[in-house]
């Protein structure tokens, strides 16, 4: 690991101005992702501005919805009386990421903020525009099992591997942030992190300096009938190959409403209007589900290794609906 | 002072030293040169199979503090080390102060400056568990939680499990339902299991909990749930269900039957009998 400077400071507009001050320094939240890069000298931070004291730890009812604390731990959000009754999807994906002791460790903060998993990325001694802009992407052509089908570019087929930030796309949230001077703004959750384009080095649209404070979650009419189905090559504790989230509202035996996220498919949560729409105004049928799987993945370019992921991707948005329908935990 | 404080960590040591450690000391030149209650602490630690390389890493550090009067002692020291920090934390119950690299993870503090080599390095990158200690009340990876983070934190590792002689029922658990072979990710499993307990009496839902839209509390943990629960632990072993089996007897505080027993000086007779009876045929 490359040395670095670590403060502690109290407030959160002096940590803001820290790390505004010096290009390479870096916030340092539960560190589940942040430290594991450093040891493997994929991030070499100068200096390392530990906020995990800082006061953004509350989750609390707001405007008729939910703030959550970007610094509130992963484990405490999951089981927060308010997320797991109005937010069950939120809940469910946060459970299926990572183990108990990451979970404890990890921020909500932290969790938009991870990088991918792609293994040429984490391999120094290997291409890779998101590491080393410019020096190519050796998962284009190489072992790209676990890579994106849909919005990659050819300078980056990674994906995002988070599953809590799927969730929070289908549940129209916002990520708070603040700025130095301590101005705020906010960014939906579907604008925060990018599509790869010519510059795969950004993973979102955060600025450096720039402190993620709190999510706030609307209103959401999907707390009935949502479910978030993760699938991974072992049965806990791996990385989604697919996972959906989805959300329904129905009207009698029609679909009045409904939310169908994609991970592990794109340097993004990928969401599927089409797929919606078709749904939208539908009766809650096996066939409406199909069909509109089918819709989901029509735009889907898979690489060599992972074609799987189209068929997988279909059953996964069928069984997930089907799920929430009957509103099954598991 | 600081032979005092990890001496503090290790009661279980005893203080004297065999003719063979002394021998094998006096070989060490530099040491000689050390103080008796340094020495007699390393021999300690060596009795305590800490080993050879830990013995190195020990005296180095001796020889660095002991020329630190000189300039050049000084600048060797902050080669070694940059960025130094000084934590304060609770360790065991015990509180300990250290000054370290800023990079230094707990789990090499705990390994490398206090001698507490019961939690293990294992992947030291987050994907095996080995390193799970407990910071606050609640299980954590040591590997990836950096020192400096841990100032006026409360750290339980495997070592602080037992109550002197008296082992945690977990620990005893294991024992009886055979949850360990070689043991290596054992002391990771224990203190992953133990505050699995506190989070189920919390009522903290997991992947595989059904209700978890509802807040009950003392939750009763299914086989899968425990399996869910404790994901984050491998075992290469493959010690699997006596680790479950132990988990949920502690967990229900119910005795459960053993289901293993030592073969029997009878069987073994037995066995020998029909051995040579294959032979003969």
């Amino acid at each position: 690991m490359k040395s670095f400077k670590y403060v502690r400071p109290a407030e959160v507009l002096n940590a803001i101005q820290t790390v505004s001050s010096n290009p390479t320094a870096k916030f340092l939240a539960g560190g589940t992702n942040l430290i594991d890069l450093m040891k493997e000298y994929v991030e070499r931070p100068s200096e390392l501005v530990d906020i995990t004291r800082l006061n953004l730890t509350q989750i609390k009812s707001a405007n008729g919805g939910v703030s959550i604390g970007a610094l509130a731990k992963n484990t405490e959000t999951a089981n927060h009386p308010l997320v797991r009754q109005n937010y069950p999807l939120l809940t469910q994906a946060i459970l299926a990421g990572a183990s108990a002791q990451l979970r404890n460790m990890a921020t909500n903060g932290g969790n938009l903020m991870q990088r991918t998993r792609c293994q040429y990325f984490y391999d120094i001694a290997m291409p890779c525009n998101k590491r080393e802009p410019g020096t190519g992407c050796s998962a284009l052509e190489g072992i790209n099992r676990i890579h994106a089908i849909f919005g990659y570019s050819d300078k980056c087929v990674a994906t995002y591997p988070g599953d809590m930030a799927n969730a929070l796309y289908a549940l129209d949230a916002m990520v708070r942030i603040k700025g130095i001077n301590g101005q705020e703004r906010l960014i939906p959750v579907k604008e925060f992190h990018r599509l790869p384009g010519e510059t795969p080095e950004k993973d979102n649209n955060l600025q450096h300096g720039e402190l993620i404070t709190s999510i706030e979650l609307p209103k959401s009419n999907f707390a009935e009938k949502s479910y978030y189905l993760k699938i991974r090559d072992r049965a806990s504790y791996a990385f989604a190959l697919v996972a959906v989230a989805v959300g329904l509202e129905t009207s009698g035996s029609n679909i009045k409403q409904s939310r169908i996220v994609l991970g592990g498919v794109a340097h993004k949560p990928w969401r599927s209007i089409e797929a919606e729409n078709v749904l939208n105004g539908k009766p809650v049928t096996e066939e409406t589900f199909r069909l509109a799987s089918e819709i989901a993945m029509k735009e889907s370019k898979p690489l060599r290794h992972n074609a799987y992921k189209v068929e997988l991707g279909k059953r996964a948005i069928v069984l997930a609906l089907q799920r929430a329908i009957s509103n099954r935990a598991a | 002072m600081e032979t005092e404080l990890d001496y503090e960590l290790h009661p279980e040591l005893n203080t004297a030293l065999s003719e063979d450690e002394k021998e094998l000391l006096s070989q060490i030149p530099e040491l000689t040169e050390l103080g008796e209650g340094r020495r007699k602490f390393l021999g300690q630690v060596f009795a305590s199979g800490l080993g050879v390389f830990a013995l190195q890493l020990l005296a180095q550090e001796e020889i660095l503090a002991s020329m630190k009067a000189s300039e050049d002692a000084v600048f060797a020291l902050e080669a070694l080390e940059e960025n130094l920090v000084a934590v304060k934390l609770k360790i065991n119950g015990l509180e300990k102060t250290l000054n370290l690299d800023s990079r230094v993870s707990l789990l090499d503090a705990l390994r490398e400056r206090l001698a507490l080599t019961g939690t293990k390095k294992g992947c030291d990158q987050g994907q095996c568990g080995a390193c799970t200690v407990i910071v606050n009340g609640r299980r954590v990876l040591s590997c990836l939680t950096l020192t400096a983070t841990c100032e006026g934190k409360e750290i339980t590792t495997v070592e602080g499990l037992a109550r002197g002689e008296e082992l945690h029922p977990m620990q005893a658990a294991f024992i009886k339902h055979d949850g360990f072979q070689c043991g290596y990710c054992t002391p990771g499993q224990l203190c992953s299991a133990v505050a699995l307990l506190q989070e189920a009496k919390n009522g903290e839902a997991s992947h595989a909990t059904v209700s978890f839209q509802t807040n009950a509390r003392n939750l009763k943990l299914s086989d899968e749930e425990i399996r869910e629960r404790m994901s984050g632990n491998i075992c290469r072993c493959g010690a699997y269900p006596g680790i479950v089996a132990a988990i949920q007897e502690v967990h229900k505080g119910k005795e459960t039957a053993q289901t293993w027993r030592f073969v029997s000086n009878e069987e073994i007779a037995a066995l020998n009998l029909e051995e040579k009876t294959d032979e003969i045929v």
